[in-house]
């Protein structure tokens, strides 16, 4: 991994203990963002995307627990501080957008007061100083006459403009990191283009990194500079955004990449994968993805495959290893 | 031949403070027009698609097509299908988690129809045609002593279509069927639709936000915004040549992946509340070609060359003056 990654994930392993024996929702996840780039992840539900993006900010719901690797923020170890120093991470270093931006702004506070608190709590500003900063993040975050939206309640924005007060709220500790968890699912297509525009030309101001957590292949694809696809906890696919679409190694990217309806042509029937995702709790051996895998070898159903590079990007598939052998 | 003709069908809603409060603080009853006068037709085996933005009165249309809501004016006239009777019709609802009942097995769910309709009798006859129904949909007959917490989300709206089919529809009403699932089921979802589609010669109302699937799926597409239709048009012709200004403002904004260097229009402002909505033609706050007249008068359906109909006065007065 490059030394000026802002993120660095090495080998990440997420655990839930249960009464059935423990279920391992993140399993050797390894990936990095640089500065001014857009990360996206991808993977259906379940896949542990969005558990990526929380174990990244130490959010992990108890009884899960980091069980192995290592998370580094702009050359920092922070998977292993402790909580009042992670307090002081999140919100001042890494900035997170959700998806529901209704349930992520406090109904009783105006705009104003819930950034001038987080700016001030992690920034160095007195209240007059603070709430100028509020109205500026307010504009920059494109919302209009915000000196009079600031002293609004939420209930008063609609969806588009509090999910551009949440991204405010994301940017006032002047974070190098953002986790964008389905930042556009809740909005309309007009709304969502709007959004994702918007966290384009902040991540390029500011040279922020940001991990854009999405099962939207679309929104991936305007908007990030590389992609990361999950399969049942795993990686099994990461590299620029136009080659894994052009071009997708694994074959449940292939396959994912099939059943997106296409604008340009109408095909009689979508590509499906048959079958679906397993269970956490029934991860085949070898590749987790082999009972639906059309290729499938005999290699699949022991070995699990590594990361292998190939051109630009990396893959988990033996079809890779096989064909560099021959 | 046509499947269904809606005229003129307009729903309001009353969302008036209550009694209390309108004499204490003088507020006026109000009301909140959700589909406003309009007028559509489904050919009979064919997909008609409604499209919109959220609040645009799309799933208000579903439920007013299968009776669930009484239509405040307007009139629902479903055709004489083959046997000579009324077409049936059956509905399939967007959130898979909801529309099943948690506490009923899945035989149970799928048999309820054929007990209330009469359609079988006896218990033989029963459990026969649901291990078929359950076949039809890509599950098997044993899944029928499950209950619906044991399956994941496409399989439940399998099972929700394997209830709709039950009743022997020939008209399906498909509320946002995919859009609480992932993209691979979906997938799966809707090659099932299309497959029954063909095999059982049913006519699909179809509902939908996504602009992708409604085209993987129908013949004909009508944009709804703010309550009305601003343009119907077949599906290929729609694509091609979008008229109105809203609908070229929604493919413009759709994410696409094979051509993500496109430049996407961004497009600003919302779609206002249906509780004020605009005068005049209810884009024109956000239309880039909107002038006076948009802003007092109401823009007429208008038939195009085409076959199509959009309500617009830009399109009108283009036709009216070919240059």
């Amino acid at each position: 991994m490059s030394e000026s990654a802002i993120l660095d994930v090495r080998s990440l392993r997420v655990e839930f203990p249960g009464r059935h024996g423990t279920v391992t929702a993140l399993d050797d996840i390894s990936l990095s963002i640089e500065p001014g780039e857009i990360l996206g992840v991808v993977g259906e539900s379940g896949a542990g995307k969005s558990m990526t993006g929380l174990a990244v900010q130490g959010l992990l719901e108890p009884p899960g627990y980091v069980a192995g690797g290592e998370v580094w923020l702009a050359g920092r170890r922070i998977d292993q501080l402790s909580d009042r120093e992670m307090e002081k991470v999140r919100g001042a270093e890494i900035g997170a957008i959700f998806q529901d931006p209704l349930t992520s702004l406090n109904p009783l506070f105006s705009v104003g007061q819930q950034l001038t608190e987080t700016i001030r709590l992690h920034l160095d500003m007195g209240r007059a100083d603070a709430r100028r900063r509020a109205i500026e993040l307010l504009k920059e975050v494109g919302i209009p006459a915000p000196e009079v939206r600031v002293d609004h309640f939420p209930h008063q924005f609609s969806g588009g403009m509090r999910q551009r007060v949440v991204i405010a709220l994301a940017l006032a500790g002047q974070p190098k990191l953002i986790i964008a968890d389905e930042p556009t699912t809740a909005l309309d297509v007009s709304i969502q283009a709007q959004i994702t525009a918007l966290l384009r030309s902040l991540c390029d101001d500011h040279g922020t990194a940001v991990m854009l957590v999405t099962h939207d292949m679309g929104v991936i694809a305007e908007t990030a500079d590389r992609v990361a696809v999950m399969y049942a906890g795993r990686l099994v696919e990461i590299g620029l955004v136009a080659d894994v679409i052009a071009r997708p190694q694994h074959p449940y990217t292939v396959g994912l990449m099939g059943s997106i309806p296409e604008l340009g042509a109408r095909v009689p029937m979508l590509a499906q994968i048959d079958g679906s995702m397993p269970r956490l709790d029934a991860i085949p051996s070898g590749c987790a993805f082999n009972p639906r895998c059309p290729h499938v070898m005999a290699r699949c159903r022991t070995d699990r495959p590594e990361m292998i590079a190939r051109g630009t990007g990396a893959s988990a598939c033996w079809l890779n290893a096989t064909e560099d052998a021959a | 031949m046509i499947a269904l003709t809606v005229t003129d069908l307009t729903r309001e809603f009353d969302v008036s403070p209550p009694w209390l409060n309108r004499v204490i603080e003088r507020k006026p009853r109000s009301m909140l027009r959700a589909v406003d006068d309009i007028t559509f037709e489904v050919p009979l085996g064919a997909c008609l698609s409604l499209v919109g933005e959220s609040g645009c009165g799309k799933s208000t249309v579903a439920r007013l097509v299968t009776g669930l809501y009484e239509p405040t004016k307007g009139e629902i006239a479903f055709s004489n299908g083959k046997t000579g009777e009324r077409l049936s019709a059956q509905m399939i609802f967007q959130d898979p988690y909801a529309s099943l009942n948690p506490r009923w097995r899945v035989f149970d769910i799928i048999a309820e129809p054929l007990r209330e309709f009469s359609l079988r009798k006896g218990m033989a006859e029963i459990a026969d045609r649901v291990a078929e129904l359950l076949t039809t949909v890509g599950l098997s007959a044993t899944d029928g002593r499950k209950f619906p917490h044991e399956f994941s989300g496409g399989q439940r709206q399998r099972i929700s279509i394997a209830r709709a089919l039950a009743g022997e529809p020939e008209f399906l009403v498909c509320d946002e069927p995919t859009s609480a699932l992932d993209v691979s089921v979906q997938a799966q979802i809707l090659n099932l639709m299309r497959r029954l589609q063909d095999e059982m010669g049913l006519t699909y109302l179809f509902i939908s936000h996504d602009m992708s699937v409604v085209r993987h799926m129908s013949d004909q597409i009508a944009v709804m915004y703010l309550g009305r239709i601003v343009e119907q048009a077949a599906t290929e012709t729609l694509f091609a040549e979008p008229k109105h200004p809203y609908t070229r403002m929604l493919l413009e904004t759709i994410p696409n992946v094979r051509d993500p260097q496109r430049r996407r229009t961004v497009q600003a402002g919302e779609v206002p509340s249906p509780m004020n909505p605009p005068s005049g033609c209810t884009f024109h706050p956000r239309c880039p070609l909107a002038d006076e007249r948009c802003k007092l008068e109401r823009p007429a359906m208008l038939r195009q060359p085409d076959g199509g109909r959009v309500a617009c006065h830009r399109v009108a007065e283009a036709m009216a003056e070919p240059a």
